[in-house]
C-alpha cells in the first residue's frame, strides 16, 4: 500500500511538473457535446451558442438564471408599444481592434437571420422588425404590431463585426473572421480534438479569472467522468445521474447542480378519431380516441407518481413539474400546483369517461435524448397500467423516434399516439412553449410546430395572442400564467412531469453558476 | 500481375457504385436529418427552410443522382452538420485513426508472433497455457468494458497516463502524427492496446495453430536432419510458413481495424474517423455516413489487393497467374 501511493504520488508529482502552464492560470474543461461551428449564427442551438457567448457578446445578456442584463446595450426602452430604442456601450473594440457601433448592431441581425448555410438560423428572433441606425450609438427597432418579447428575442443574437462581410462558418471555423467583442478570443478548433481560447484584455464587461481555456470534447459520461477523476480536465458537465451520490462523497470533487428550463412531459393525441396504437383490452380498435377526453388525460397525470420518478429513476436529481416552467421564471402561474399522485381518484374518473376498465396504449420514446428517458417511459407504463390503461413501453434512438413523433400539420400528424418528449424555454418564459406545444397549429403563424398530440383550444389560442402583444411586464406575465392554467391545468393538453436538473462537476476548489439554460460558460466557473 | 492489378482496380470500382447505391437508399430510410439539426423553437417556415437548404426537399432519386453526378466528379457533398465538404471532415481525422490501427497492428505482430511461436513450440509448458488463457480473455473480455478498465487503472487510480484525448501532434510529411512526442506517444499507449487486444490474441493464436502443424512437417525435420541451428530452422523455414494465414487475416482485420475502431476512439475521446462515424450515424449527418463508407469500401479493396501481393511473394505456389487471370 504505503508502495503504491509513493508511486501515485511520485506520478502526481511528474504529472505537475510536466505541465506546461500553471493551474491557477488555465482551465480544462471536458464537454459532452461539441459544437458545430465557432460562426454564431450558423447553429442555434445549446452547445453552439454556450461557445459563442465566450467569444461574441450579446445586445443583452442573460446571466445564469435567464435574467436580462446590459450588454452591447447599455440601455434600452421601448418608446410606445411598437418602437424600441437601444442605447449602445461606447469605446468597446473587436478583438482585431476594430471599433463597435450601430453598423455592426445592423448587420449582425441581418446576417443573424439570413445565413445561406445555416442550420437553424436567428430568423426566429430577428425577423419581423426594421432596425434604423439612429446615430453611431443608438438603433432603434420597430415593429408592425405591438411585439412585447423584444429583449429577449436581441439576447439571442451575438454581434460579429461588419468588416467580416461575406465570411461564412468557414472563416471562422478557423478563426480568421472569429472576432467578436466577448471576453475570449479563439486560439484554435480542431474539430473532436481540442477548442482552445485566451482571455481577451480588451473586453467590456468582469475580467474572467482564466487566462486560457481549454475545451475537449469528450462525449461519452464515463470517460469524461474518468477524465476528471484523473486530473486531464479540471471541469465536466452532464454528470451521469447514477454517478452524483458517489461524486458527493469524493472530497476531490465539487458538484455544481441548479434545476434547467427543460421540462420533461407527455404529449397526447388529440386530433385522431382512430388512433392506431390504442387498444381495447381484447386487441378491437377503439371506436373513438380516449385521449380526446380530457377526464382521461386527467387520469393519466393523477396516475402517475412524480415523487417515484423524481426519487427512484433520477436519483433525485429532478423536480417535479406542474406547469411549463420552474419557479422563478417570469410569467409562471401560481395557482398550478405539481399534480397529487391519486390512482384511485384516476381510476374514477376514467370510469366516468365510459373507460372503467381501461384500455390498451402504446407510450413510444427516445431512449438517448433526455437524462433517463427510457427509463421514466418504463416506469409511466407500469404506473398506467395499475389503473387500467395496459401500457407498452417503446423506445427507440432519437434518430428514429423524432421523425416518426413529429407532426406536420393535421393532414399529417404525428405516428404516435402517446409520446414522451422535452422543451427547453431559451427565452425563459412561457411563451414559446405555450406557443409551439399547445398552440392550435398554424403554419403561418408559426405556431404548433411541436404540437404533436395537435391539441388545440380557441379560448387559449386567443389570451396568449393577447399576452403576445401586452408590452406592459405585469400585465403580460398574468396573461401567461392564465394561458398556462387552461391549457396545462383544466385542459391537461399535456401531462408534465418534472423538470431536469443538471450537474457539472469540478476539482475540490472550483464553484460553477448552474445554469438554467443548460449551458457550460468557462467565466462561470470560478475558484472558491 | 499488372492484368491482375486492372482487373482487381475494375471490380472495385463496381463494388464501390453498387455500395453507393445500398448505402444511399439505406441511410435515406432512416430518420429525418433537420429534426436532429434545428432547435426545438424553429417554426414551420424556418424548417422548411433547413430542408430546402440541404436539397432533402427533392425525391429521393433526384438526390442520389446529384450525389453520383457529384461523386464522379470527387466531390461526396457538404456535411449536413457542419456546412464543409464531407470528405475533407473525413480526410482531417484520417491521421488519428491510422496512426491508432498501424500502432495496434504493430503491437499484434510484435507481441502476437513470437508468444504464438513459443506456445507452438511449447504447448506443453506453464508459460504457454497462460499465453492461451490470456488469448481467450483477450477474445472475450468487451473492447468498451477493457477500455474503461485501462483508464480506471492507469489513469484514475495509478495516475501514470493520460485518460482520454490525443496528445501534441508534429508534422511529419504534412500528416499530424502523435507519436514522435512523449506527451503524444503517452496519450497512445491506452487506446492502441485496448484496440490491439483482440488481434493479438488472434495472432498468438494462428502462429500457435501454424506451428504446432508445420513443425512436424518433412521439410522441418529434413533441416534439422542437415544440421542448421534451431534458430535458423524457425526464423526462416517456420516463419516463412506461418505467415501466410497470418498475413491474410491481419490484413483484412487491418481494414477491420481502421473502420471500427469506434468503441475504442469512443471511450477514449480520440479524434479519429470511428468517433466521427458514431457522431454522424447519431446525428443523421447522411453525407459523411455515405463518404465514409465509400472511403472504407476502397480501403478493403486497396487492402485486399495488397494480401494478395504479399502472399505471392510469401508462398511462390500461389503466384498470381498473368494469363489465366
Amino acid at each position: 500500500m504505503q508502495i503504491r501511493k509513493t508511486l501515485v504520488l511520485a506520478a502526481a508529482a511528474a504529472a505537475v511538473s510536466f505541465a506546461p502552464q500553471a493551474y491557477a492560470q488555465t482551465l480544462t474543461i471536458g464537454l459532452g457535446t461539441e459544437p458545430t461551428s465557432i460562426d454564431p449564427h450558423y447553429h442555434n442551438l445549446g452547445p453552439n451558442n454556450q461557445i459563442a457567448q465566450h467569444f461574441f457578446s450579446r445586445l443583452i445578456e442573460q446571466d445564469h438564471k435567464q435574467n436580462l442584463s446590459p450588454g452591447l446595450a447599455t440601455s434600452w426602452k421601448a418608446n410606445d408599444d411598437t418602437t424600441w430604442e437601444f442605447k449602445l456601450r461606447k469605446g468597446v473594440k473587436f478583438h482585431d481592434g476594430s471599433d463597435f457601433n450601430a453598423d455592426d448592431v445592423l448587420f449582425s441581425m441581418h446576417r443573424g437571420g439570413n445565413h445561406p448555410n445555416a442550420k437553424s438560423s436567428f430568423g426566429l428572433y430577428t425577423k419581423g422588425k426594421t432596425y434604423t441606425k439612429v446615430d453611431d450609438y443608438t438603433v432603434r427597432v420597430t415593429t408592425a404590431k405591438p411585439y412585447p418579447l423584444m429583449p429577449v428575442d436581441l439576447s439571442s443574437v451575438h454581434i460579429v463585426s461588419d468588416q467580416e462581410k461575406d465570411k461564412w462558418e468557414g472563416e471562422y471555423n478557423n478563426g480568421k473572421s472569429a472576432h467578436g467583442t466577448g471576453p475570449y478570443k479563439l486560439v484554435k478548433w480542431v474539430k473532436g480534438e481540442v477548442l482552445e481560447m485566451v482571455r481577451y484584455d480588451g473586453y467590456h464587461g468582469a475580467k474572467p479569472h482564466w487566462k486560457r481555456v481549454v475545451i475537449k470534447p469528450i462525449n461519452s459520461a464515463p470517460s469524461r467522468l474518468a477524465a476528471l477523476l484523473s486530473g486531464d480536465v479540471d471541469f465536466i458537465d452532464q454528470v451521469p445521474t447514477v454517478d452524483i451520490a458517489r461524486l458527493k462523497k469524493n472530497a476531490k470533487v465539487e458538484l455544481s447542480q441548479g434545476v434547467s428550463n427543460r421540462i420533461i412531459y407527455l404529449h397526447m393525441d388529440q386530433y385522431r378519431d382512430n388512433p392506431q396504437y390504442m387498444k381495447s383490452h381484447d386487441g378491437k380498435p377503439l371506436t373513438k380516441n380516449p385521449m380526446k377526453d380530457v377526464r382521461v388525460r386527467k387520469a393519466i397525470s393523477m396516475a402517475i407518481s412524480r415523487d417515484l420518478i423524481v426519487d427512484r429513476v433520477m436519483e433525485g436529481v429532478a423536480i417535479p413539474a406542474g406547469q411549463l416552467l420552474p419557479e422563478g421564471f417570469f410569467g409562471r402561474s401560481s395557482k398550478l400546483m405539481v399534480q397529487k399522485y391519486d390512482p384511485e381518484g384516476a381510476k374514477k374518473l376514467l370510469a366516468e369517461a365510459g373507460y372503467p376498465n381501461g384500455f390498451q396504449a402504446t407510450l413510444h420514446g427516445p431512449n438517448n435524448r433526455y437524462i433517463n428517458d427510457a427509463k421514466i417511459v418504463e416506469a409511466i407504463a407500469q404506473m398506467l397500467t395499475r389503473i387500467g390503461i395496459k401500457t407498452t413501453p417503446d423506445t427507440m434512438p432519437k434518430s428514429v423516434f423524432f421523425k416518426r413523433g413529429k407532426n406536420k400539420g393535421p393532414a399529417k400528424p404525428a405516428e404516435w399516439n402517446f409520446q414522451l418528449v422535452g422543451w427547453g424555454s431559451s427565452t425563459g418564459e412561457p411563451s414559446s412553449p405555450l406557443r409551439s406545444l399547445l398552440g392550435t397549429y398554424d403554419k403561418t403563424k408559426g405556431w404548433g410546430s411541436s404540437n404533436r398530440g395537435l391539441h388545440s383550444n380557441p379560448v387559449m389560442d386567443k389570451i396568449l395572442d393577447e399576452a403576445l402583444a401586452t408590452v406592459d411586464d405585469t400585465k403580460r406575465a398574468a396573461l401567461l400564467a392564465k394561458a398556462t392554467e387552461i391549457g396545462v391545468g383544466e385542459d391537461q393538453g399535456i401531462v408534465p412531469l418534472h423538470y431536469q436538473v443538471n450537474t457539472w462537476a469540478g476539482k475540490k476548489g472550483l464553484t460553477f453558476k448552474a445554469r438554467t439554460d443548460e449551458r457550460t460558460v468557462a467565466y462561470d466557473v470560478v475558484p472558491n | 500481375m499488372t492484368v491482375f492489378i486492372i482487373r482487381r482496380l475494375v471490380q472495385s470500382v463496381l463494388v464501390v457504385f453498387v455500395m453507393s447505391f445500398l448505402v444511399f437508399g439505406g441511410v435515406n430510410l432512416v430518420g429525418d436529418p433537420v429534426e436532429m439539426m434545428v432547435s426545438d423553437e424553429a417554426d414551420q417556415e424556418e424548417r422548411e427552410r433547413v430542408i430546402r437548404s440541404m436539397g432533402l426537399d427533392k425525391p429521393w432519386y433526384v438526390q442520389y443522382g446529384l450525389f453520383v453526378a457529384n461523386a464522379a466528379q470527387g466531390d461526396l457533398g457538404k456535411s449536413f452538420v457542419y456546412g464543409e465538404q464531407a470528405l475533407g471532415i473525413i480526410v482531417q481525422r484520417m491521421p488519428a485513426t491510422f496512426e491508432l490501427a498501424l500502432a495496434a497492428l504493430l503491437m499484434a505482430i510484435v507481441i502476437g508472433i513470437p508468444l504464438g511461436v513459443y506456445s507452438g513450440l511449447n504447448s506443453e509448458s506453464r508459460f504457454s497455457k497462460v499465453i492461451m488463457a490470456g488469448s481467450i480473455l483477450g477474445f472475450s473480455l468487451p473492447t468498451f468494458w477493457v477500455g474503461l478498465m485501462f483508464i480506471m487503472v492507469f489513469a484514475v487510480m495509478l495516475g501514470w497516463l493520460p485518460s482520454t484525448g490525443r496528445g501534441e501532434t508534429v508534422e511529419l510529411l504534412g500528416i499530424n502524427v502523435s507519436f514522435l512526442t512523449t506527451n503524444g506517444l503517452s496519450h497512445l499507449i491506452l487506446p492502441a492496446v485496448n484496440l490491439a487486444l483482440f488481434k493479438i490474441s488472434l495472432v498468438i493464436r494462428l502462429a500457435r495453430a501454424g506451428t504446432r502443424e508445420i513443425v512436424h512437417m518433412d521439410f522441418i525435420k529434413f533441416a534439422r536432419a542437415k544440421g542448421l541451428s534451431t534458430q535458423r530452422v524457425i526464423m526462416v523455414h517456420l516463419m516463412k510458413n506461418i505467415m501466410i494465414p497470418v498475413v491474410t487475416v491481419l490484413g483484412l482485420e487491418f481494414g477491420g481495424l481502421i473502420a471500427f475502431s469506434v468503441v475504442t476512439e469512443t471511450v477514449f475521446a480520440w479524434p479519429g474517423m470511428g468517433k466521427l462515424i458514431i457522431d454522424s450515424i447519431q446525428g443523421l449527418d447522411r453525407p459523411v455516413i455515405v463518404a465514409y463508407l465509400m472511403i472504407i469500401v476502397l480501403v478493403f479493396v486497396v487492402i485486399n489487393l495488397v494480401v494478395d501481393v504479399l502472399y505471392s511473394i510469401l508462398d511462390p505456389r500461389v503466384r498470381i497467374q498473368d494469363v489465366k487471370g
